[in-house]
């Protein structure tokens, strides 16, 4: 081979290469995604067990017939951020409202979404303690987590939502035994001060906790009986009250009509009772027996909501208890610094 | 350097088209700086205030701090422990050095999350060799450790096959000590090397993110370090925190680069 | 000799620690519930397409870096350029950035309301959520290995072979297949391995980009995590085990590569 050779070999070399990222992008193209048949879901990570049963029941439906799913499936904040910058979704399926909410501000969910008689909540659970087989430590009450020596696990209530309602769970519950709400604050300070670690995620919390870290775990219930079920050494203790986490559901604004009757149809006996038996609490009254029958171990403490917390709701408890710069808990993790580094 | 002549340009870099450096340079543009630039472009978005705040609150400086010095403790380390094993594959003989040597790379391929999972199995609450050092900051070095070990290796290997060893026989058959061959011959050699893969390894430390998130514990102040930072303010939609963040460490990371490719210029002058 | 002893004990020894026992954990979970769930999960439509996109990712990311990171290399150590030290440092920048942050740039480049977001909707292209993404990330994570291992070895060899070969009438492309690419070989086989080990095993970065749509968008490395959060631990390990297996057949092929020589 001469120069010219060379010059050309290199230059085939690079057509070649770039011709490759074109078939690439080629795999990406969105032209196919508008078929009526097909719904795009994005959810957060706990549901996916129950989706696994939810969608194969939906295809035996009348409105369901053949229709096809792409499903996706990772912590809440992740999702809802990853639909915001552009990956297609049709149904939403989030841990906390404010996760859609940020769809809302994007325009990608209508603003009515949570106008009906659910109010967009799908499906219910509550914050639990987990703690190991036959609850050495005995631990029963809120109270019990703030004794020295105890060590709760939860996530970094920065990074996860999971820990997001496991902070309110604590406070709302000091709140609820009529103490005030600065007493309540003192409870999560020292709360914090017996967590040793802060995963990212509750899924990773989880982890943690059944490697052998901590004594006990604010996790989800639905979460925490899946765990159980799979053969995690764990045992649930149900808190005197805690707070009922809503997991809301809504459609996207570019959704196909399939995607909207899968969502009616999530609300229907048949569904309601797939995601009891999946180890969620059904919000259509009917089917509340489902997830007795399921679970018959499983506790039934006082429930209070968000809004009974705060009446602003998550818009406001996100301002006052999560902000990165000037929050409640912004304050107590400095404090944490201050008492251990020191 | 030689200052033979040689027509037109030296010796390999002749065989590259006249192309080469522009197609190079494009795709480093392309792929590595326009996404840098949009980095800078969102980061100074707040302004400048909000920058250095973001930078300079207590629980972003002890971030910083935990990292850098993680990343610098693991270099050193790598650096020791790098060239010894490369040393080993490349000069002794033992069974299963084979098995050894084709080992080396799973770090990179196995995923972050699994090499969490094992290290956390091993050094974890359930230690089966008695060792619980998980949740604290020698677990972030730990971590980093595994994520970093083929790099001085895999940079030091390829110099070591291709060493001259007849300056080496020359030397030990006029006498001169096994260290001391090691320390005047080969070192010197291998320092260009040891150099890049400490680079390598320092700039993979500050910005390894899933091993280390699960080993760490994540206390702010205290174990959490500058990645996971960055991820818990992207997390509260705080994108100027995240990106100021990240523009400091790269900075840190660039400034340190370029004072380890200085030394490099420096120390090859010295060999040739 | 007692010396040498004590060093291979102590390299042994710290590589047994960090690597080789670890390694060895993952193999024994894969196993403990025996053959038959390994070849399930091995099969099941989802992993396959999992395994597929892996490679096709590879493929694509680690000739182009490799061609890269060999030009780049023979730039930096044979050719005068300007700013030679900052170009030297910036091949090195993109794994100083943190994972996270490589997949929210991406997005500021080209995501919907990125940079060049609207200029590729409007084609009709996705670039972010989608394959060219992926591949994207995966470029900027794994870029700089084949120019960091080549750079010593080029610098090591010197000049004068090259020189030799010249005076004697050799033309530059016959000076660099003969004498220079042999003698890089090593340089080139372990830059390769390492850009495929770091292509194929990367996360974080690749996670922000790639929607994680099961049977679609998800690699084997977020597969990984799926499956390990889902309690299904020998999927899980199946899958990592995967791409142990693709990084060693990497290393065992790049080593057929011109058989002569050393060891």
């Amino acid at each position: 081979m001469n120069r010219v050779q060379v010059r050309i070999a290199a230059a085939g070399a690079v057509v070649l290469s770039l011709a490759a990222l074109a078939v690439g992008c080629g795999g990406g193209s969105t032209a196919d995604a508008e078929s009526q048949g097909k719904i795009d879901l994005v959810a957060y990570s706990t549901p996916e067990t129950s989706y696994a049963k939810l969608i194969p029941a939906f295809n035996q439906t009348s409105a369901g017939k053949g229709v096809t799913f792409t499903q996706s499936y990772g912590a809440s904040g992740d999702q809802s951020r990853a639909v915001a910058a552009g990956q297609a979704a049709d149904v939403v399926h989030f841990a906390l409202e404010p996760d859609i909410a940020r769809l809302v501000d994007a325009k990608l969910v209508s603003p009515n979404w949570d106008q009906n008689q659910y109010n967009g909540i799908v499906a219910n659970t509550e914050v639990v303690f987990v703690v190991r087989k036959g609850n050495p430590k005995h631990i029963t009450s809120w109270d019990d987590l703030v004794k020295p020596g105890v060590e709760v696990i939860t996530p970094n209530p920065f990074t996860s939502g999971g820990a997001r309602w496991n902070i309110m769970a604590a406070y709302g519950a000091e709140l609820k035994e009529g103490k005030t709400p600065a007493q309540a604050q003192r409870y999560l300070s020292d709360l914090f001060h017996n967590v040793p670690v802060q995963d990212d995620k509750a899924s990773a919390a989880l982890q943690t906790f059944t490697g052998g870290k901590g004594d006990v775990l604010l996790a989800y219930e639905q979460d925490a009986l899946l765990a159980q079920e799979s053969g995690a050494d764990i045992q649930l203790v149900y808190p005197p009250q805690t707070i009922e986490i809503q997991t809301p559901i809504a459609t996207t604004t570019k959704a196909s009509s399939s995607a909207k009757a899968f969502v009616k149809w999530l609300y229907t006996d048949q569904a309601q009772t797939i995601l009891a038996e999946t180890g969620y609490r059904p919000v259509v009254s009917s089917d509340e027996s489902a997830f007795a029958r399921a679970f018959p171990d499983a506790g039934n403490p006082t429930l209070f909501t968000i809004d009974d917390v705060d009446p602003g709701g998550w818009d406001d408890v996100m301002t006052t208890f999560f902000d990165p710069e000037n929050s409640i808990m912004q304050k107590i993790e400095g404090s944490i610094g201050v008492s251990t580094s020191s | 350097m030689t200052t033979v002549a040689l027509p037109r340009r030296r010796a390999s870099g002749a065989a590259l088209p006249s192309a080469a450096p522009g197609v190079a340079i494009t795709y480093l543009s392309v792929i590595v700086l326009l996404p840098l630039a949009a980095l800078l472009w969102q980061s100074q978005k707040g302004g400048a205030d909000a920058f250095w705040q973001a930078v300079s609150s207590p629980d972003a400086a002890a971030a910083l701090e935990l990292t850098l010095g993680a990343a610098l403790l693991v270099a050193l380390n790598n650096a020791v422990f790098g060239t010894l094993i490369a040393w080993m594959i490349v000069r002794d003989s033992f069974p299963g050095k084979g098995i050894v040597n084709s080992l080396i790379d799973l770090p990179f391929a196995l995923p972050t999350v699994v090499a969490g999972l094992t290290l956390l199995t091993l050094y974890g609450p359930y230690s089966p060799i008695g060792l619980n050092i998980t949740y604290t900051r020698t677990a972030v070095v730990l971590a980093l450790l595994f994520e970093t070990l083929p790099f001085v290796i895999r940079s030091v290997q390829p110099v070591l096959l291709e060493l001259d060893r007849e300056m080496e026989e020359a030397a030990a058959s006029l006498g001169a000590r096994g260290h001391v061959v090691f320390r005047r011959i080969v070192l010197p050699n291998l320092l260009p090397a040891i150099l890049s893969g400490m680079a390598l390894a320092f700039a993979r430390a500050v910005g390894e993110y899933g091993s280390v998130v699960m080993l760490s514990g994540n206390v702010p102040f205290s174990t959490e370090v500058a990645s996971v930072h960055i991820y818990s303010q992207i997390q509260s939609d705080y994108v100027t925190g995240a990106t100021a963040m990240s523009i400091v460490l790269l900075a840190i990371s660039l400034a340190v680069l370029l004072s380890i490719s200085a030394l490099h210029r420096r120390s090859s002058k010295h060999v040739h | 000799m007692f010396t040498k002893l004590g060093l291979r004990f102590a390299a042994l020894a710290y590589l047994a620690l960090l690597l080789i026992v670890p390694v060895g954990i993952i193999g024994a979970h894969t196993f403990s519930g025996g053959l038959g769930p390994v070849w399930d999960s091995l099969t099941v439509p989802d992993a396959v397409k999992a395994l597929e996109l892996t490679l096709e990712i590879a493929i694509i990311v680690v000739p182009l870096n490799t061609v890269f990171g060999i030009t780049m290399a023979i730039l930096m150590v044979r050719r005068e350029l300007p700013g030679k030290a900052l170009l030297s440092a910036l091949i090195d920048l993109p794994f100083a950035v943190s994972p996270v942050i490589v997949g929210f740039t991406l997005i500021l480049v080209y995501g919907q309301q990125g940079w060049f977001g609207s200029f590729f909707v409007d084609r009709g292209y996705q670039i972010i959520f989608s394959t060219p993404g992926m591949v994207l990330a995966t470029m900027f994570v794994s870029l700089p290995f084949v120019a960091r291992e080549v750079i010593p070895v080029l610098r090591e060899i010197g000049t004068e072979q090259e020189q030799a070969a010249a005076t004697l009438g050799a033309r530059s492309h016959q000076t660099f297949r003969r004498v220079t690419l042999p003698a890089i070989r090593w340089g080139i086989v372990y830059g390769v391995v390492l850009t495929t080990a770091r292509s194929i095993g990367e996360y974080g970065a690749v996670a922000v980009v790639s929607g994680n749509v099961i049977g679609q968008t998800q690699t084997l490395t977020l597969r990984v995590s799926q499956e390990y959060q889902n309690f299904d631990h020998t999927a899980a390990y199946t899958a990592a085990l995967e791409l142990a297996v693709i990084a060693l057949v990497t290393l065992f092929l790049m080593n057929l590569f011109h058989p002569r020589k050393d060891r």
